[in-house]
């Protein structure tokens, strides 16, 4: 089970808790809606759940609920610049499909 | 793949709702748009980095006006086309702008409307369409960073504006297209913007030297209220005055005169006067060389130190003084008890303004935040908690309904629709029905205050929703909504759901009342709060009497035969003693009488109704059912 961050992702999750004052760190999951079956949940977190699996990366703890895990596996979370447009974006191995925007997806 | 945010927690959006919310700050010389990403405000820059897009329009024959520096590059060469600083005639008729110096820069279009509009080959223009260039502009520029359709947006109005030139600015974001959630202070952005609003009650000044104005705003927070206590300030005074009074020295070091030069040659020397006075701000002195652009020689080299720019430059930052004094005196404060000077502006870069402000208010000015964009993260704060991103309990409460307001209900009892210290804007809506049998017309009387009895509140407006088709009493479903708007302004619908007629009235909840009335009317609603709730239970009891006394009443006369005499004398019995104790009783006596009318009459209900279905199926087959 592994949940990675890239630099420029690790950076700017650092950057916005300072910038919070609060938070135990990142929490990262699905939840199921969305025109194609699933969509991202990313939050900042300000405890961690008993049944939360917590990932050590680049100095940001990130968390992730033991259900969201089996579809979150092996995620790396980058974040990205798109002209002038930018935030982060899941490189999730297990994704199948995807709606056109690529806010929600199924596995 | 759509690029995420980071949410607060449990506010994740679903896909595809997300809530993008914009502030903006609409400014005389440059505007700017921000917005909240991963819990941080930011400006958005354009794609050549700049986040400052200047408040200048270009209107060209048979094309699409440009918007902000390619328009002001063409100021000097398309001065009649080019429109800069139209934010000082938002809002104003032709004689207030005649009035002013504006008048010999642009041709006004004679009319009879009120609206000046501004000639240009494109046709002739008023500010608010110039200004909703502007909008469009920052909108589209934030539209292309946040990836999506704006939600809604927060836009910034200085705080003197009156109602004239604020409904201008909304009428120019409507024309952008903009769903502008309210228009905020800018002293007030400016406070949000340092978290003013979450720190102690106190008062604060925001003192906004910006390129050609100069505003001074001293605010006072009260329960996260800002509450603004008096404004100074000079229309005409600003960093491009230091820029001149720079020039102007350069020109008599080097022995030159302004009626010599051309227009492109002062520009360029205003330009190197903005240089000099930017190098200042971390250097002690800067090296000056004028060349003559036209013929490219050299005219004059010097040293230009900051003791030369203090000398001209303190006669202006005193002048931004007085103001100051002005203010306060206004607001009737010491300079000792300002808790929090907040610099905003360009020109509060100047180390100068800086000290002397500082000296003055016995304090150290705050300047963390970059004075340019101070005003536009203060508004997309503000955006961002409106649009609901953020969890409920940290609503800030900026503006709120002094007292409640409601309406009456049967027996002149308030039913509060929105309770007082509700933020604005606010909607809400509560169902009512009718009380008699055939209702067709229903009054809806709007007041206000914090009593449990009509008489006791404040009328603020009455109106009738008519055509209401014929029903039993309490089968009328009536919405009565009550919206007040962000300027405080109180609509109040009625609607009949089944018919869809409706009836409207506006009024201003604040108008005619002062502060003390309000207090007064606040410790008066404390210190009745007892007898208050007793007189509303009592009259709630007799409203309630009267219906079932009048129901049983008008079916003994329709259907008396039914009744056994025995029978007849029990609900008598009742009745009258409810009558006696409706008048003379408590509630809770008022209560036992109407429920023992109640069990009293029961079985006659019963077997009216059996009597009712009996009648109505006698001489029908059953399949006509």
């Amino acid at each position: 089970m592994s949940i990675t961050l890239t630099e420029a992702a690790a950076v700017r999750i650092k950057a916005f808790l300072d910038n919070r004052g609060s938070g135990v760190g990142l929490r990262l999951g699905i939840k199921t809606t969305g025109c194609s079956g699933m969509a991202y949940v990313i939050e900042f977190a300000d405890e961690i759940d008993d049944a939360d699996k917590v990932f050590e990366d680049k100095g940001v703890s990130v968390l992730v609920d033991p259900k969201s895990l089996i579809y979150l596996d092996g995620t790396e979370l980058d974040y990205t610049k798109e002209g002038l447009n930018e935030g982060f974006k899941f490189n999730n191995p297990n994704v199948k499909d995807s709606c056109g925007c690529g806010e929600s997806f199924t596995v | 793949m759509a690029l995420l945010q980071i949410s607060e927690p449990g506010q994740t959006a679903a896909p595809h709702q997300r809530k993008l919310a914009v502030g903006i700050d609409l400014g005389t010389t440059n505007s700017l748009v921000a917005t909240v990403r991963s819990g941080t405000a930011e400006t958005l820059p354009d794609t050549q980095g700049a986040h400052l897009l200047p408040s200048v329009v270009r209107y060209q024959k048979d094309a699409l006006p440009q918007v902000g520096k390619i328009a002001r590059q063409s100021a000097v060469t398309d001065p009649r086309n080019t429109i800069s600083s139209v934010k000082r005639f938002m809002g104003r008729g032709l004689a207030d702008i005649c009035n002013g110096s504006a008048a010999i820069e642009y041709e006004f279009a004679d009319g009879e409307s009120a609206v000046p509009r501004i000639r240009t080959v494109a046709g002739d223009i008023s500010p608010v369409e110039i200004s909703a260039e502007i909008l469009k502009t920052l909108k589209l520029r934030a539209e292309e960073s946040l990836g999506d359709e704006l939600t809604a947006a927060v836009i910034t109005v200085p705080a003197y504006f009156d109602d004239a030139q604020r409904q201008s600015t909304k009428d120019a974001a409507h024309l952008a297209g903009l769903n502008v959630l309210r228009l905020l202070n800018e002293p007030t952005a400016a406070a949000v913007a340092y978290g003013l609003d979450k720190g102690s009650e106190g008062v604060h000044v925001v003192y906004d030297l910006g390129g050609g104005t100069f505003d001074i705003s001293i605010l006072r927070l009260n329960r996260g209220v800002f509450e603004v206590m008096s404004t100074a300030g000079n229309t005409a005074l600003g960093g491009d005055d230091f820029d001149r009074a720079i020039a102007q020295w350069l020109l008599e070091q080097a022995g030159l005169d302004q009626a010599g030069l051309s227009a492109g040659q002062m520009r360029a020397l205003l330009i190197e006067s903005c240089r000099a006075k930017e190098a200042l701000t971390d250097a002690e002195t800067v090296e000056i060389t004028l060349t003559d652009i036209e013929a490219g020689t050299q005219i004059w080299q010097g040293e230009f130190s900051r003791e030369q720019l203090h000398v001209l430059i303190d006669p202006m930052i005193r002048q931004t003084l007085s103001a100051c004094r002005r203010a306060l005196r206004d607001a009737d404060i010491e300079s000792a008890d300002i808790e929090d000077v907040v610099m905003v502006g360009g020109s509060t870069r100047t180390p100068r303004v800086r000290e002397l402000i500082g000296d003055f208010f016995q304090c150290q000015p705050r300047v963390d935040i970059d004075p340019d964009k101070v005003v536009a993260t203060g508004a997309a704060i503000q955006a961002d908690i409106l649009v609901g991103n953020k969890p409920d309990n940290e609503m800030l409460l900026l503006d709120v309904i002094p007292l409640s307001l409601g309406l009456e209900t049967m027996g002149g009892l308030v039913e509060k629709v929105i309770n007082r210290n509700t933020t604005i804007p606010s909607a809400k809506a509560q169902d009512f029905t009718t009380y008699k049998d055939g209702q067709t017309a229903l009054a809806v009387h709007i007041v206000q205050g914090e009593r449990e009895l009509v008489s006791d509140c404040r009328s603020l407006a009455r109106f009738e929703l008519r055509g209401i088709p014929p029903m039993t009493a309490g089968a009328a479903r009536i919405r009565v909504t009550f919206q007040v708007d962000a300027d405080g302004l109180l609509s109040v619908t009625a609607r009949e759901q089944i018919s869809g007629v409706e009836s409207t009235v506006q009024v201003k909840p604040s108008f005619g009342l002062t502060d003390n009335e309000i207090e007064t009317m606040l410790r008066d609603s404390i210190d009745h709060a007892e007898g208050d709730v007793a007189a509303r239970m009592l009259r709630e009891q007799q409203v309630d009497a009267d219906r079932i006394l009048e129901s049983v009443e008008s079916a003994i006369a329709a259907d008396g035969q039914l009744l056994a005499s025995e029978e007849h004398a029990r609900i008598e019995q009742a009745m009258a003693s409810l009558r006696e104790l409706r008048d003379h009783g408590d509630a809770q006596q008022v209560k036992q009488a109407v429920q023992a009318l109640n069990e009293a009459s029961t079985d006659f209900a019963a077997r009216r109704m059996d009597a009712g279905i009996q009648s109505a199926m006698t001489g029908h087959k059953i399949d006509e059912f």
